[in-house]
């Protein structure tokens, strides 16, 4: 009995209303005209942002490497389409403050030339290392929205010994369709994604999480793994966040990570599908990461659907193309519309974590009053994490950040169910990001003042060490200036008395 | 008769206990490290005097007597404030307490002299440069103490906030509710 | 467009406040509707006294804080505090009666606390017992059945609003429950004193008793509606419910001239109205579901024991009040458990199986 209560397979959450199906059941659009320049921010992923290898003035063809990736964690930028590198320089980032962020820009000669790749002729004949050397040089990262370099993932997996391989394929957000089209048109890929990644980290067994509100795909991937009984496909709930990748995990295998660990820990590492599929590109075809399915809907998008779109196209390109009407958006959001960041303008480019464009009409969202706290608890019970956002958000208000974290702070995935069901509206998600944010200010100031004792330290040693040294000197001034006049007096006494 | 028996029991109640208190405090005595010297480990330590006090030393004086509030250190900013008012046992609205913007001095080229007053006197060397060449700030180092604007003799150093840039930015604050 | 950034999620679920409190309100009708069919005009004037004494209670104190009270006024909140208090006072009560109790729900129960959220106690509860406590007489006289068009006319219940009850004897009676406790002393056995009792009656609810005493059978039904509609979790009815039958039964089992079935228990008094509408109030009661088992059982053994060795009949409006004294200490102990945490709080050590 308290067995269920201690472990649930599947904790808290929501269900909102999915409008997939406006985009789910048409085809990915690959007619998307080729921009006439496209933006590439160097820094895509998670950790350092990529150094640029080129000039401007530059010819680059599609697929050549534009920046380098720098340090342990970090990811290559390819260029998206053939041209000339016409400027690098701050463009505004696609993110909620839209500060500028150093992009490459590139004017398209229209030819969509690759550069020479070589194949492999057996991808699968590949080694372990080869394999995640590959995908690391394509700069393929998460594409769920973490965008965590997959190769460093897929290192840390050869090194540890992991028995399985979750592949992440929710999609719990709302509208999203995007991994769903994926996998009903490019199953057979994703697979072959699917098992070089178990090749790379050595691993025996993969497991896909499927939400049963997405059956097509279901099926077409079975289909395809049909040959390969390491690969199980599995259907999972729809239930918002599924898609979190531990909550997958528990789900499909009912292990927990611990709090203060990684997949990698108990043996698992958990990939998006869209990764699986773009890991597929770059070993077997040769092909870095420069495209993407986005899911364009909302209310205000005349002809919502998936459309393969080149890491680079502005929105705007995006949206004229899904005939979006500009002045019903109410607001623009890049990601699901649990997550995602609402971006206040249309000139930003479309980058690697860019799962959905979502052009939602005000009847789409809702910015209503917000009401006092009644304890109704839904956002204890719609919890997946098992915290109390209530009372978090109670502290951070009278800026208690400390008692915050000790209520579990830390431990918040921003998943947002709790401003979900909340019924008196509270911005609950936004007080964990804002108090998140904060803790980690406070520590760097905590950082800069330990700096700046040490540096007070150094000049207040420092300048006591001159003080003593001018002492000394003019103390050894002072002494050779007496002996000077003791010997002068000697040799005045001398010739005095000769 | 039962006023008199019930005023002598409580009287001698009260006073055993108060004998006792007093022993309590006398004997068993918990030795911890001087106030003074906890508080002043806290505190940036650059002398910077924004304050009003004429350095970190005084402050703390100031505070462990109760004549200033935890407030007091503009540098410091809330995560002092916090800890400051943890050590000293009292309780702080931090809601109302917003830091103040960040600021860090910039020498604008045009007017620089090469003077070196001005590094001469910023407690953090955060001024670099060398007699009649043009000096920069250190961003990094700078601590916004404002001691060399007052040094300036062309008024060429001017507080500038510090500039947000996408690593750094962080969710504001909600909007207070109801 | 957006110029301040704005966090997700960008969509809601789209139940608010106002919802809420007008789903309560909505399943509170069959029971108060019956009511007034069982107890005639008197009745619906002192509810609407109540309602709006309440709701002048609630602008004033919002006007003394220096917000608007409109959209406060609008959640509904006030208007449910003061059917809750009108549904525990006496049917034929004076109108004074419901002005304090409504004056003591929102001034000293809800908004000296800081208002929606943020009270200790149930305010429906507090005023109850605080009445009960200051006016014993008042509180105590409970008409007899007296239908709609057989009891006062329309202009002949305003005296009644204002005078009370008049001193007739043929008027009034006992509660079931306040006939026990005066049978008891009396020396009389539960056989005795409940020679004329129905159980059937006490389930539809013609009997004497409050508002919200008299129609269990309501009262359960608008509680199942809430349930459904998923506004209350069924862990705090069904503890309370549970406990006060388990030991009902015990008891009565054990001496059944001296205590009484769970059947009379669980349809005397304000047991319904409490378990599906009082003890699940969310301000008061606590977050976790384990946390609202325990606060319903508490509540349970409380109204159990006050009602069989307490000096009052009655025993639910203690019962919820000690019960919310205790639910801050609840919600400290009992918390959910972290994803990847034990539940006091430390990471899931991987390296035991």
């Amino acid at each position: 009995m308290l067995a269920i209560f201690e472990n649930p397979r599947l904790r808290g959450g929501i269900h909102a209303e999915e409008h997939k199906a406006e985009t789910s059941d048409q085809p990915i659009a690959l007619n998307l005209p080729l921009p006439n320049k496209l933006y590439i921010p160097v820094q895509q992923h998670v950790g350092k942002p990529a150094e640029p290898v080129v000039k401007v003035g530059d010819k680059v063809l599609k697929g050549q490497l534009l920046a380098y990736s720098q340090g342990t964690i970090s990811a290559p930028i390819h260029a998206p389409s053939s041209g000339t590198v016409i400027d690098v320089m701050e463009c505004p980032a696609p993110h909620p403050s839209a500060l500028p962020i150093r992009t490459i820009i590139i004017e398209t000669d229209g030819l969509d030339q690759w550069r020479s790749t070589i194949i492999p002729d057996d991808p699968f004949a590949l080694n372990a290392e080869e394999i995640c050397l590959r995908v690391g040089a394509a700069g393929v990262v998460g594409m769920g929205g973490a965008v965590f370099p997959s190769a460093v993932k897929l290192n840390l997996g050869r090194t540890n010994k992991i028995h399985t391989l979750v592949i992440n394929a929710g999609e719990c957000e709302p509208y999203l369709t995007c991994d769903d089209l994926l996998m009903q048109e490019r199953a057979t890929h994703i697979v072959s994604g699917i098992r070089l990644m178990l090749r790379g980290m050595h691993a025996p067994k993969a497991m896909v999480g499927i939400e049963d509100n997405k059956p097509q795909a279901f099926q077409s991937m079975q289909d395809a793994c049909r040959d390969f009984p390491e690969i199980e496909v599995k259907q999972v709930p729809t239930r918002y966040p599924m898609g979190w990748d531990r909550q997958m995990l528990r789900y499909l295998t009912g292990w927990e990570i611990p709090a203060d660990g990684r997949a990698t820990d108990i043996g698992v590492v958990i990939h998006n599908v869209a990764t699986a599929y773009a890991v597929y590109r770059a070993v077997c075809l040769g092909q870095p990461l420069i495209s993407r399915v986005v899911t364009i809907a909302g209310g205000a998008v005349a002809k919502p659907q998936n459309v393969e779109v080149l890491i680079g196209t502005m929105l705007s390109e995006v949206l004229t193309f899904c005939e979006v009407d500009k002045t019903k958006i109410a607001r623009l959001i890049m990601g699901g519309p649990m997550m995602g960041d609402a971006l206040p303008l249309t000139d930003v480019p479309v980058v690697k974590a860019c799962s959905g464009i979502l052009a939602l009409s005000a009847a789409d969202i809702e910015e209503p009053e917000v009401q006092p706290c009644i304890r109704c608890s839904s956002c204890i019970t719609a919890c997946p994490v098992g915290l109390l956002p209530l009372e978090m958000a109670s502290r951070i208000r009278v800026n208690k950040l400390d008692e915050a974290v000790q209520l579990g702070l830390k431990d918040c995935i921003n998943c947002g169910s709790c401003s979900y069901v909340c019924p008196s509206n509270i911005p609950l998600v936004h007080y964990f990001k804002y108090a998140s944010g904060e803790l980690f200010k406070r520590q760097q100031m905590e950082h800069k003042s330990e700096q700046t004792k040490r540096l007070i330290n150094d000049r207040n040693d420092r300048m006591e060490r001159i003080r003593l040294e001018n002492e000394a000197e003019a103390r050894r001034v002072m002494e050779a200036r007496a002996e000077r006049a003791r010997k002068d007096a000697e040799q005045i006494a001398q010739g005095v008395q000769p | 008769m039962y006023v008199f028996s019930a005023i002598l029991i409580l009287t001698t109640l009260g006073l055993l206990l108060g004998l006792s208190l007093g022993i309590a405090a006398k004997y068993l005595k918990v030795e911890s490290d001087p106030l003074l010297e906890r508080v002043e480990a806290l505190m940036p330590g650059s002398q910077c005097g924004q304050c009003g006090f004429p350095g970190c030393r005084p402050a703390a004086e100031a505070l462990v007597s109760g004549a200033a509030p935890v407030t007091l250190c503009p540098p410091g900013g809330t995560s002092l404030i916090e800890q400051l008012a943890k050590l000293l046992g009292i309780d702080v609205d931090l809601s109302q307490t917003e830091d103040a913007e960040p600021m860090i001095a910039r020498v604008s080229e045009e007017t620089c002299t090469g003077c070196t007053r001005c590094f001469k006197v910023c407690p953090t060397d955060a001024i670099v440069g060398a007699p009649k060449q043009i000096h920069a700030v250190v961003a990094d180092a700078c601590i916004g103490c404002k001691k060399c604007i007052s040094v300036c003799p062309t008024e060429c150093l001017q507080m500038y906030p510090i500039e947000v840039t996408l690593r750094d930015w962080r969710w504001p604050k909600p909007l207070a509710t109801v | 467009m957006s110029v301040k950034p704005i966090s997700g999620p960008h969509v809601g679920a789209g139940q608010r406040v106002d919802w809420i409190m007008r789903r309560v309100i909505i399943a509170l009708m069959p029971a108060s509707i019956l009511n007034i069919i069982l107890f005639g005009w008197p009745t619906l004037y002192l509810g609407l006294v109540t309602i709006a004494s309440a709701m002048l209670f609630e602008a004033w104190c919002l006007k003394l804080k220096g917000v608007k009270a409109l959209p406060f006024l609008r959640d509904g909140s006030a208007v449910l505090t003061g059917l809750l208090v009108a549904m525990s006072l006496p049917p034929w009560a004076p109108w004074w009666i419901g002005v304090v109790g409504s004056a003591i729900a929102i001034i000293l129960g809800k908004q000296v606390y800081g208002g929606l959220g943020q009270n200790l106690f149930n305010p429906a509860m507090l005023a109850r017992v605080a009445l009960l406590i200051s006016f014993p007489i008042e509180m105590t006289t409970w008409v007899n059945v007296t239908p709609l068009f057989t009891g006062p006319g329309i202009l002949e219940s305003f005296g009644i609003l204002a005078s009370g009850v008049p001193a007739t004897d043929s008027l009034t009676g006992a509660t079931t429950l306040g006939a026990i406790k005066t049978g008891f002393s009396l020396n009389q056995t539960v056989p005795q004193i409940l020679t004329d009792y129905s159980g059937f009656l006490a389930l539809i609810g013609w009997e004497r008793g409050s508002l919200g005493e008299t129609s269990s059978l309501l009262l359960l039904l608008g509680g199942f509606w809430l349930l459904r509609q998923g506004i209350i979790q069924w862990h705090i009815p069904a503890s309370l419910l549970l406990t006060l039958t388990i030991l009902a039964t015990i008891f009565h089992g054990y001496d059944p001239d001296h205590y009484l079935s769970a059947w009379v228990h669980l349809n005397s008094g304000a047991i319904m109205l409490v378990a599906f509408f009082i003890a699940t109030d969310y301000v008061t009661s606590p977050n976790t579901p384990l946390g609202q088992i325990v606060f319903g059982a508490g509540c349970g053994i409380l109204i159990f024991v006050i009602r069989s060795w307490g000096g009052y009949p009655e025993g639910t409006g203690f019962a919820i009040l000690l019960m919310n004294a205790f639910t801050p200490l609840i919600d400290h102990y009992i918390r959910p458990r972290i994803y990847g945490r034990y539940r006091n709080g430390k990471p899931i050590d991987i390296s035991q199986p």
